[in-house]
């Protein structure tokens, strides 16, 4: 994809068979980092992005639109014809800063309404076919240069998901309250005799030296963190922003970190699902705050970090008979960091007329998700060609230009 | 006790070995692969049964779990748990919401609601109590891994709703009774249970235009019918179609809530709803569904129980949970057989499966969930926790909490979902932690108004996990490189290498 773009950033060096080493000598400097931010259940992302300019949105949803902007309760005005939902107001400066953009009616090729099919196809980064062995984000972070060190990749929580699975090492943390706790295997006689017991080459003792080299350097980094909480005479919180706070504290600390997946759940609302304010309202606050902190915590580091939010598909068009919403198709992705030229609603709006409808029930996709993340891997990673496809193998040629997502 | 049993036993190898207390080293490490897997692993008093009576009649045995006796520890422990033994409308009546937030009235003060998620948080606890205390001390163990397994198949997330007042409810009146039973009995109960009904959101499921359509109740909800087949029966590969799952939620409307018993706390928590249902004649997978009520959905729960995609979906589960992560196809495909030769019959389908080479053949080729390594910990130690607190916090510790699987597909149970490096990290400290007998003496003072200690009378202080009964137990198990890192490293650290090896995280 975008063939043209590459060359035009390749041109700076010399264009040589030895593709690899040049990009790896171009990718020194300040690390670029990545961020994927799951929505587990399935956003309703009409109610993210509002499309108020649509009267057949009003007509589908007579109890849970979110209202026009101008009003206390209305979206927030993003451009004529879209609004934020008002409980992500915490992302509006970002917004108006042009650090947010979104992309619309973006999703899977794969029509899958179930859940765990739709996730895999998202995060094997290969829809329709389930027996992709290893996720997306391992086999970027393999093409990343440069050598390999035990936090490259982070994932947030206590298991490692498909996204991440691989031949690549990954670290993964849940970054609760307690995250820095001592553990037995800090204890030099405790780790030396463990580390007897998993000297082998089979895959567990991998994973317990990935834990060992990992848990030393992210207790390093945390150690200072700890220290600033009991300074400050606070117990460590619990919530998404407090898990980004953390996160902030540890990629500032931990030049390391390139690649980050946090996964967060709870969006699967069939029923009750509220408008400006209620169960989705609430876990939107809690996110956009997340967020909103993330990118304050990072300082510096915000300029050279690229946040993408996805989910595995959108909710119906029309409002079910519970003030809720059930499985549908397209959905919106949102892409935000320091790198991103924001300020603007990206992809092809395919409207919301019953005619334009995903079998006549759901918002269509016209932006295979794929496209975006592409870009984002060969614009801020600066990955080439042969890397994307190994990345997203089968990937068709991108229709829009993602390109301009972000700044060169 | 469990534990001077297994001093004993330890002593008894000071004493006489060698030769060695086991014989026959292959015949051993059947009995350990068998308790690894129908059992949460083998305690030193199982071994010694099984050995007594041998593997063909102690598989028997297990199937037929309402012949087992419970030993009387068992009895103790859950005796203090009564919210164990009460029904969903009077759980719901005594510890739900304040009246007024069902019935429309004056909005309930914050000391109300607080006062309403202390009450409900102390049956999940209870509810949580009762599962551990089953699972380790139960003589039943099939019946409880295969709780662990139904659970999780027909999972509720106890942090929906009022689901944390029905969790233990529903697992002890739709799960338990049914998991050696039939199929369709299970499937049925789980789909009239109120735990169910609420986390799928089918109780509020209601024809459009029907007389009693309003408000929340207002039209169909499609979340319970498309996961009942996906997840529940016929599998994602199924071969159902976006009209199968619009059909049969028309067909389930009207399953609901019998809302008069929930405020009386008795009677059926379940009705079903006239007024609400959606009465027409229908067309579903094939098979024409006249017009009537509920007899309607137990027409298309037979039809999914009865449905060679279901023998199939539920005889690959079983098989990945008690053979190997990519079960044999041959086995899956005979088990499968099994299953519609039988009409679901599940024991029928289990004894296949414990009987087959595939299965005696597949030792160690399963890596522990959270919750079994946990479990077979304890139960490797002949430990008497005073309180399962720790355990349970482990298990969340390692991102597999007891009744909060947010997701209706529940938890995994294969090494992909499970094995990671800050796991490595979380074993290893739980191992230490059993091993010195500093985690199974703990009762966590800010949890002791929740947690049911139980009334045995514990060591006053920690005591450490005696090596030798631990190592006679499970030295069949241990890879000659284990035993010789083990016997290399301090004495006081040999019980938590053992219980931390890579050869006890797998079963």
């Amino acid at each position: 994809m975008q063939r043209r773009d590459f060359l035009g950033l390749a041109g700076a060096t010399a264009l040589s068979p030895l593709l690899g080493p040049v990009w790896a000598a171009r990718a020194e400097g300040p690390p670029r980092r990545l961020v994927v931010v799951m929505l587990r259940g399935a956003v309703d992302g009409l109610n993210v992005v509002v499309p108020h300019g649509e009267a057949a949105y009003y007509e589908a949803r007579p109890t849970i639109a979110i209202q026009k902007p101008g009003s206390d309760t209305g979206a927030l005005a993003l451009d004529g014809h879209f609004g934020l939902h008002p409980a992500l107001a915490p992302l509006l400066p970002l917004w108006t800063d042009k650090k947010l953009a979104f992309i619309h009616a973006a999703g899977s090729p794969d029509p899958s309404r179930s859940h765990f099919d739709a996730q895999l196809y998202i995060e094997n980064g290969t829809p329709g076919r389930g027996t992709t062995p290893d996720g997306w984000m391992n086999r970027l972070l393999a093409a990343l240069p440069g050598p390999r060190n035990p936090t490259d990749a982070l994932s947030v929580g206590p298991v490692l998901p498909y996204i991440f699975k691989g031949r690549e090492a990954v670290a993964n943390l849940p970054l609760g309250a307690k995250a820095a706790q001592p553990m037995a295997i800090d204890r030099p006689d405790v780790a030396s005799a463990f580390d007897k017991l998993y000297a082998g080459n089979d895959r567990q003792s991998e994973i317990y030296r990935q834990g060992r080299a990992a848990r030393t350097q992210l207790v390093a980094d945390m150690g200072s963190e700890e220290q600033k909480m009991a300074d400050n005479g606070a117990p460590p919180a619990e919530g998404y922003p407090a898990i980004a706070e953390r996160l902030a504290q540890l990629v500032t600390q931990d030049k390391h970190i390139r690649l980050v997946f946090v996964s967060l759940g709870g969006w699967d609302t069939h029923a009750r699902q509220g408008n400006d304010k209620g169960q989705l309202a609430e876990r939107l606050k809690a996110l956009g705050t997340g967020l909103a902190t993330l990118a304050h915590g990072l300082g510096p580091d915000w300029n050279d970090t690229v946040v993408a939010v996805v989910s595995e598909f959108g909710r119906t068009v029309h409002e079910n008979g519970n003030g809720g919403t059930d499985h549908g198709h397209g959905n919106v992705i949102w892409v935000l960091g320091g790198p991103v030229r924001g300020g603007k609603i990206y992809g092809e709006w395919p409207g919301l007329g019953a005619a334009q409808l995903y079998q006549g029930r759901d918002l269509a996709v016209t932006t295979d998700y794929r496209h975006p993340l592409a870009a984002i891997a060969e614009r801020h990673l600066r990955l080439d060609d042969k890397a994307l496809t190994k990345i997203f193998p089968g990937m068709p040629s991108a229709r829009g230009n993602f390109a301009d997502i972000l700044a060169a | 006790m469990i534990a001077a049993r297994i001093l004993a036993a330890g002593l008894l190898v000071a004493l006489i070995a060698p030769p060695p207390v086991y014989a026959d080293p292959v015949a051993d490490r059947q009995i350990l692969h068998l308790l690894n897997r129908i059992a949460f692993g083998p305690t030193a008093e199982d071994v010694a049964h099984v050995n007594t009576i041998g593997i063909d009649r102690y598989i028997e045995e297990q199937l037929h779990p309402e012949a087992i006796p419970e030993p009387a520890v068992l009895s103790e422990r859950l005796a203090p748990l009564e919210t164990q033994r009460l029904g969903a409308a009077r759980l719901f009546a005594e510890y739900g919401p304040p009246p007024s937030e069902t019935r429309g009235g004056a909005k309930p003060t914050q000391e109300a609601i607080d006062a309403r998620i202390a009450r409900g948080d102390a049956i999940l606890q209870q509810a949580r109590v009762a599962r551990v205390w089953r699972a380790l001390y139960s003589r039943r163990q099939l019946q409880e891994a295969m709780v662990d397994f139904w659970f999780n198949h027909f999972n509720v997330y106890a942090y929906n709703g009022f689901d944390a007042l029905w969790v233990g409810n529903y697992e002890n009146e739709a799960i338990r009774p049914h998991v050696l039973g039939q199929f369709r009995d299970l499937l049925l109960a789980t789909a009239h249970h109120p735990a169910m009904l609420f986390y799928l959101d089918n109780q509020v499921s209601t024809a459009p235009g029907s007389p009693n359509a309003r408000g929340l109740f207002g039209g169909i909800n499609e979340n319970y019918a498309r996961e009942i087949m996906e997840l529940h029966t016929l599998g994602a590969d199924g071969g159902y179609t976006q009209k199968d799952v619009s059909t049969l939620a028309l067909i389930l409307s009207g399953w609901g809530f019998d809302y008069r018993n929930l405020a009386a706390g008795s009677g059926p928590a379940f009705v079903f709803d006239p007024s609400r249902h959606d009465s027409s004649d229908e067309v579903f997978l094939g098979h024409r569904i006249p017009a009537g009520g509920e007899e309607q959905g137990i027409a298309a729960i037979d039809i999914l129980a009865h449905s060679p995609a279901t023998a199939h979906h539920i005889a690959f589960e079983l098989a990945q949970y008690f053979v190997a992560d990519n079960p044999p196809p041959a086995l899956v495909d005979r088990l499968a057989e099994e299953f519609l030769t039988s009409d679901g019959d599940i024991k029928t389908v289990m004894k296949a499966l414990l009987t087959s080479p595939e299965f005696r053949d597949s030792a160690g080729q399963k890596y522990k969930t959270p919750y079994q390594y946990v479990l077979s910990a304890v139960r490797a130690a002949g430990a008497a926790p005073k309180s399962p607190t720790p355990l349970l916090g482990t298990m969340a510790q390692l991102g597999m909490p007891l009744y909060l699987c947010p997701t209706p597909d529940g938890y995994k149970n294969t090494e992909d979902a499970w094995l990671s490096p800050d796991a490595a990290n979380v074993r290893t400290n739980f191992a230490v932690l059993v091993g010195s007998g500093a985690l199974l003496n703990y009762v966590p003072p800010s949890e002791a108004h929740l947690v049911v200690v139980s009334t045995a009378p514990g060591p006053a202080k920690p005591v450490a996990v005696e090596t030798g009964a631990l190592e006679a137990l499970l030295n069949p198990i241990l890879a000659d490189h284990t035993r010789a890192a083990i016997a290399g490293s301090p004495a006081a650290l040999q019980a938590a290498l053992i219980l931390g090896s890579p050869d006890f995280m797998r079963r």
